[in-house]
């Protein structure tokens, strides 16, 4: 059951999560308060998917547990899902929907009310900066504009914890870079923000937190300035590479 | 369940079925264009391939030994199997019902007519005039071909001892007009067998659209909102639902529209319709099975066949065709009582409460609902990563 008078949005409590004798998350203990930007930092295989995946209730944990908003995510999973938007890895749109009828349907399907629905349609359509082409069927966007529907669609619904998955991969820089006001928009409205990122500066630009993973295990935690200094680089990268002895590989 | 996030989704797979080439022509187009295809290519009768039929026989005669020996010659013949009924009206019924290909009625002067032939070959006056009433399976256009010259053979070399079956005789063979055997076409029969047949199809379009969801990654993306697995399978369930009785009004309609007449009064024909949409949620259950099996849309649609075939050659009208064996594998397939409950309801002009009917309508019903969820069962343990 939800929890009263707690601030975490997000607990993560020793989770871990096997593939068969694959280890893919081991042990990650992690707390996002409310209103947090918070970056979760890691190469290929690092285990961040893996670790939305047990926060939206699509993978069962081996061990541990996953709470948002108070809520437990295996014992009260639907509940945990209506006060999630997710904007997954895949860009997940349906082609043959237009633009705004992809938005329409996660607004539905979170049971928006009617009457508030088409407001919140166009609000985040223009927000990601898709009104000229949101008449147009999705099939026929490039892979940036998918992306921009699929941040919309997690939206839509005016959610307090929005989990971006590496939400501006294929983006050009003026999108990214709007994606990134939107961000700030949230939160500054008070919204919890989990996001996956290869972009380092991405992550300086508008994370509160960050967290490192590699190997499954989260190896580092704090504030990108706090990590720079305590590291003595330059950037984020800088501080992963100093951390693991490698680079963080584009993933798009 | 929610209703708001079920009626979104049965848009959403709507405006699939309208948007996608592909999916629009197997689901709403190939039906029309495959009746259309049958009505323009076989509107004539075709040719006797059964061996042998099974004949209800009325004896209202007075229980002479001509009536017993005209029997038991139609038996000695092979071609026909006779089954004693009591009345008219249990035979009709057995005939409607497709437990039997012709109903005999033995008139009751039979007896007497034979005798009063044998004793004045020669003198018509002298004859006790009667006739033969005979009623035939209109879902078959062999047994209005064979049937009635075989009893008119049997009859004839038989009883009567009349080599010539042009030749005079006191027994009037007649089909009444219940029965217009030369009206029926081949596309006649194959009808019933078009409704099965175009709803077949899909088991490949579900098990294409899950595989396409799948890999795209929208069915997972469905999966991290509030909407529960029922409902996104209630939601499913309901568009093919929707779309078996969209194809089956389109068959119908086209059918119609090429001449095609159902011998039924409307609430037949209803109930026909809703044979033939009840076993599209079958075909949903296959799909899912199909989905279940295959990794990507491509493998979906070769598994696809693998549920598709039997039921195409078995169940449908291309099973007229087939030996007698396999005729009796289709059995277990559904789409084979679609068939069968069809060409009772349309060609037969079945009562609706008939007990085919009522069996066909039970089996369907049951074994659809099995099947689906059998392949909601199979698809949520193997098919959803």
């Amino acid at each position: 059951m939800q929890r009263e008078g707690d601030n975490a949005a997000i607990t993560i409590e020793e989770l871990t999560k096997d593939y068969g004798e694959v280890r893919a998350v081991d042990g990650l203990t992690l707390t996002i308060p409310e209103a947090e930007v918070f970056g979760l930092l890691g190469p290929n295989g690092s285990g961040k998917t893996t670790t939305i995946n047990c926060l939206t209730g699509l993978l069962k944990p081996t061990s541990g547990t996953v709470e948002v908003e108070g809520y437990d995510v295996q014992t009260h999973g639907r509940e945990a899902r209506g006060v999630m938007g997710v904007s997954p890895q895949e860009t997940a749109v349906y082609s043959y929907l237009t633009g705004r009828e992809n938005v329409e349907l996660f607004g539905q399907l979170y049971a928006v009310p009617k009457g508030k629905l088409r407001g919140r349609v166009d609000y985040v359509i223009e927000k990601v900066g898709l009104v000229d082409d949101a008449g147009r069927r999705v099939g026929r966007y490039s892979g940036g504009m998918k992306r921009r529907v699929s941040i919309a669609m997690a939206l839509v619904t005016d959610p307090k914890v929005v989990l971006l998955d590496e939400p501006t991969v294929g983006m050009d820089p003026q999108s990214r870079r709007a994606i990134w006001d939107f961000v700030m928009e949230l939160k500054d409205a008070g919204k919890t923000i989990l996001l996956t990122t290869h972009y380092m500066e991405e992550a300086e630009e508008i994370c509160d937190r960050v967290g490192v993973i590699d190997r499954g295990k989260l190896i580092e935690l704090g504030t990108p300035s706090s990590l720079k200094a305590k590291y003595g680089a330059d950037d984020l990268e800088d501080v992963f590479i100093r951390l693991t002895g490698r680079k963080i590989r584009e993933e798009a | 369940m929610n209703a708001t996030r079920i009626s979104s989704l049965v848009k959403k797979e709507w405006k699939k079925t309208i948007r996608e080439p592909a999916v629009l022509f197997m689901i709403i187009l190939f039906p029309v264009m495959l009746t259309v295809a049958f009505g323009a290519s076989f509107g004539a009768t075709p040719g006797s391939q059964q061996e042998s039929f099974t004949v209800a026989v009325v004896n209202l005669s007075s229980g002479g030994n001509w009536s017993a020996e005209f029997i038991h010659d139609l038996s000695a013949t092979g071609v026909l199997s006779v089954n004693d009924y009591q009345s008219n009206a249990s035979a009709q019924s057995a005939l409607s019902q497709g437990q039997v290909q012709a109903v005999m009625v033995v008139p009751a002067a039979f007896d007497d007519s034979v005798q009063s032939y044998l004793s004045h070959p020669s003198e018509q006056g002298d004859w006790v005039n009667c006739t033969l009433s005979l009623y035939l399976d209109r879902a078959s256009l062999i047994v209005g071909q064979v049937v009635p010259s075989v009893v008119q053979q049997v009859l004839g070399s038989g009883v009567l001892g009349v080599e010539q079956a042009a030749a005079p005789s006191p027994v009037e063979l007649t089909t009444p007009s219940l029965v217009q055997v030369k009206s029926q076409s081949v596309f006649d029969t194959f009808v019933p067998g078009l409704f099965a047949f175009a709803s077949i199809f899909l088991i490949m379009m579900v098990a294409q659209s899950f595989t396409t969801d799948r890999e795209s990654g929208t069915l997972r993306r469905v999966a991290t909102t509030p909407t529960s697995a029922s409902e996104i399978m209630t939601a499913q369930v309901l568009s093919y639902l929707l779309i078996g009785v969209v194809q089956a009004l389109l068959v119908l309609g086209s059918a119609l529209a090429l001449g095609y007449r159902p011998d039924n009064t409307l609430s037949g024909v209803a109930l026909g319709l809703v044979i033939a949409s009840v076993f599209s949620v079958c075909n949903v259950g296959f799909g899912l099975i199909a989905a279940s099996i295959a990794r990507t849309a491509g493998a979906a649609t070769g598994i696809s066949f693998l549920f598709l075939l039997p039921q195409m050659f078995l169940g449908t009208y291309v099973g007229m065709a087939l030996s007698s064996s396999a005729q009796n594998a289709g059995r277990f397939v559904p789409s084979y009582y679609v068939t069968d409950a069809l060409n009772s309801l349309f060609t037969r002009g079945a009562a609706i409460t008939s007990s085919t009917v009522m069996t066909d309508l039970g089996v369907v019903g049951v074994s659809s609902l099995l099947i689906l969820l059998t392949g909601i069962y199979i698809f949520r343990r193997l098919g959803q990563s």
